[in-house]
């Protein structure tokens, strides 16, 4: 059989394999995927139960959702109740004082993500505040490289959750304040991330800065531009993709050791859940920690996209293959 | 003149006791942080919240679950939890210095009972044989530790440790199993904490080690432990599981006997004096509910416990121990009415006689190293447990007709030592007032010995 009546036969047009790559592929594979987990999760049985299948999954994501809006309206009302009490409280006495306390209830999967997504993105920024700086000292000058290599060697490969229990004891004692702008368990999760995003991205933009094309540092050199002029035109544009790369690998990386952090320390956010989940070992907890597994998975996907979507805007070679 | 004076004098020392009585002031603290281990006996904190109690007395709370007792009861002394439901052992043993050291108390006991031992089952097959079997082949209840000690000696004599878990060095189950285990010739060992020991292993039988109660289950599993004492649904569980068989209820060890307090530093109490009688007011009201009308309202909380952000264990599960009833082997439900008990038999009063039962504990063990005379037990008592502020809440709660005097203890004559008590598995009687009696009566344990 010719290509061509392989086509035909299954009704494709000359443009198909373009639409074919793009979607029903990608669907095949996840419909495939989702048929093997559903014929392995009901074999596999646990004292908590069968490992949950799709099916499950999508139930208790239906049931979380639903917890989030019961747990809204128990907000709705406990601001209900506290407004009649104050009400009653200026009666009596008006010149009492009012105070407005927020919602004490739990926090939901979803407020979670939000967490989650906040300290990530908190702790990142402060990575990257550092370690693109240093990453271009580091590329322009040798000496510079020469001295710090060996420190950024050496902690690389710390796993992150070494320095937590640290971490944790200094926050607490140096961040004493009587009305704090921030939680310690935030700045404790946070701080975590920040260890961790740096390396890739100080590596990252070494390298890149380092190998910029000759000419472009001799065309500067040629207009005398000074060094901040030089940093800013020619440095960080010709280095951007070698940043952006170190910038998403650090984003990757920050994200997985987030949610490890918050399970490890019990901070708030989506570690914090699963392994409240764990502890509760009830017959729905494999599913409902199922549904934040992919949750992270979706998260750190789309993380990772909005990174992609910004090193193209700021990169000036439009024509370069991103992926 | 002078007999309006003596009018408004008369009416002063009428009116003003009574209203002293009738109204506690604003809460110095508002917003408030209590911290729980995902265990039923919390269910005050929760009802008490769910219910509004909390609210009614102006108090704003957030309750959080938190990792372990150590996590728990670090963060009291430092002041990021308010309060907490804690082991009994925690407040005496923080404020003599076992482990952390810092001034907690207590004005509000938690509940009675409501712990069991749980062995897996393959120890589970190899003790059934010992034990005595009724007319229609169940087990006599309850069951001994005489009969583990053989497959305990058949485990040593194969050169493999005997391990079980426990949830915290100064925790009510640490002393429960070790009690079990002695009265029935097994040694849990010693600890020597002026040598640095405190693992709590020394010349022991069975090695004991902390497990934090909702991983008990997974680690039974995993075969690190052959056996755990724990609180409720951690029991229950492994006979939904079918990974263990609970073999006694600390109800059979000693009946009756006080559980989990809630605690707070010392600090707080005096700083914030309004709000913490304002606390132990709405835990009572709960304490109340729950036991009202016996149990009546009993499904209606464990409803609340098996919410994700309390206990979060299967209603069916949680329901198994706090509605009355234990199941034993899959099958073997046995009626257990008091296996909860949160408020009846004045459960929730602070007794002195009950810190002192948990001090000689800690001696018998070693945790305390040296032998101490009975008025230093008997100080330690006071001033960690706290009747005087149980007090002013208690009739705060029956001026505003929340409660009635016969729901508490007559205050007028209350020692806060309880009669002596007969009811433990091996018949020694307790009698709080003098300890070092209790502790010579005691075949296995220190006495006046240094290790």
């Amino acid at each position: 059989m010719t290509s061509l009546a392989v086509e035909r036969l299954l009704g494709f047009s000359r443009q198909a394999p373009k639409f074919m790559a793009s979607s029903v592929i990608p669907a095949v594979g996840i419909a495939l995927f989702l048929l093997f987990w559903h014929i392995v999760a009901g074999n596999i049985n646990t004292s908590l139960g069968q490992f949950p299948g799709p099916a499950q999954v999508w139930t208790q994501s239906q049931a979380l959702y639903q917890e989030h809006q019961r747990e809204r309206e128990k907000a709705a009302a406990f601001y209900e109740r506290q407004e009649s009490r104050n009400a009653k409280k200026l009666e009596k006495n008006p010149d009492a004082t009012i105070k407005w306390r927020k919602y004490t209830g739990k926090p939901t999967f979803l407020d979670q993500i939000f967490t989650s997504l906040y300290t990530v993105a908190f702790g990142f920024l402060l990575a990257s505040l550092v370690a693109i700086p240093l990453g271009i000292l580091c590329g322009l000058s040798e000496n510079v490289y020469q001295a710090v290599n060996p420190i950024i060697q050496v902690f690389k490969p710390v796993s992150p959750l070494a320095w937590l229990p640290l971490v944790t004891m200094v926050v607490s004692a140096v961040y004493v304040s009587e009305d704090p702008m921030f939680e310690k368990s935030f700045l404790n999760s946070a701080f975590t991330v920040t260890l961790c995003c740096l390396w890739p991205t100080v590596i990252n933009t070494t390298v890149g800065v380092a190998g910029i094309d000759r000419d472009l540092v001799n065309v500067g050199r040629v207009i005398k531009l000074n060094a901040a002029t030089n940093v800013v035109r020619i440095v960080l544009p010709a280095s951007v993709p070698m940043i952006f790369t170190g910038l998403r690998l650090s984003l990757a990386t920050g994200w997985m050791v987030l949610i490890a952090a918050e399970m490890l320390a019990q901070n708030p956010g989506l570690g914090k859940f699963i392994w409240d989940e764990f502890q509760n070992g009830s017959s729905n907890s494999l599913s409902r920690i199922m549904v934040a597994v992919l949750t992270i998975g979706l998260i750190g996907f789309l993380l990772d996209r909005a990174m992609l979507m910004l090193q193209r805007r700021v990169s000036w070679d439009k024509q370069a293959v991103l992926r | 003149m002078h007999l309006v004076k003596r009018f408004l004098a008369v009416v002063m020392c009428v009116v003003l006791p009574v209203s002293s009585i009738a109204e506690v002031g604003e809460p110095e603290k508002d917003e408030l942080t209590f911290g729980f281990i995902k265990l039923t006996d919390m269910a005050p904190i929760a009802v008490a919240y769910e219910n509004g109690y909390f609210e009614d007395e102006d108090l704003y709370v957030t309750i959080e679950a938190q990792a372990n007792w150590k996590v728990l009861l670090d963060g009291v002394i430092d002041g990021q939890l308010d309060g907490a439901h804690m082991l009994a052992g925690q407040p005496l043993a923080a404020t003599i210095g076992f482990g952390t050291k810092a001034h907690i108390v207590t004005p509000f006991s938690m509940d009675l009972n409501g712990n069991g031992i749980t062995v897996s089952n393959a120890v589970w097959q190899a003790m059934k044989p010992n034990i005595p079997k009724m007319a229609d082949g169940r087990p006599v209840h309850p069951i001994k530790a005489d009969y583990l000690k053989p497959v305990v000696d058949s485990y040593i004599a194969d050169g493999k440790p005997f391990n079980m878990g426990m949830v915290f060095p100064v925790s009510t189950h640490n002393y429960e199993l070790r009690y079990w285990l002695a009265a029935g010739g097994l040694h849990p060992g010693f600890y020597a904490p002026h040598k640095g020991d405190i693992s709590g292993q020394i010349d022991a039988e069975v090695l004991l080690s902390v497990t934090p109660p909702p991983q008990m289950p997974a680690t039974l599993e995993a075969g690190t432990i052959y056996g755990y004492c724990v609180g409720e649904p951690w029991n229950q569980q492994a006979v939904f599981k079918g990974i263990g068989v609970p073999v006694i209820t600390d109800y059979e060890i000693w009946k009756d006997n006080p559980e989990k307090v809630f605690g707070m530093t010392k600090e707080f109490t005096e700083k914030y004096p309004n709000t913490t009688i304002r606390v132990v007011k709405a835990l009572l009201r709960a304490a109340k509910g729950l036991d009202e009308n016996d149990n009546a309202n009993r499904m209606e909380a464990v409803e609340i416990l098996s919410r994700s952000e309390y206990v979060g264990a299967d209603a069916e599960v949680i329901a198994n121990s706090m509605t009355g009833t234990f199941e034993y082997e899959k099958g073997d439900k046995r009626d257990v009415p008091d296996f909860n008990v949160f408020f009846r038999y004045f459960a929730t009063y602070p007794y002195y006689s009950d810190a002192v039962w948990y001090l000689s504990q800690m001696r018998r063990w070693g945790q305390i190293d040296a032998p101490k005379n009975d008025a230093w037990y008997h100080d330690v008592a006071k001033s960690v447990y706290r009747p005087d502020l149980y007090e002013l809440a208690a009739k705060e709660l029956i001026a505003e007709g929340h409660m009635e005097a016969s729901d508490f203890p007559d205050f007028s004559t209350e020692s806060g030592f309880r009669a002596p008590q007969t009811e433990f598995i091996d018949g020694v009687t307790y009698d709080g007032t003098k300890p070092n009696e209790y502790l010579k009566s005691f075949p296995i344990g220190l006495k006046d010995e240094i290790l």
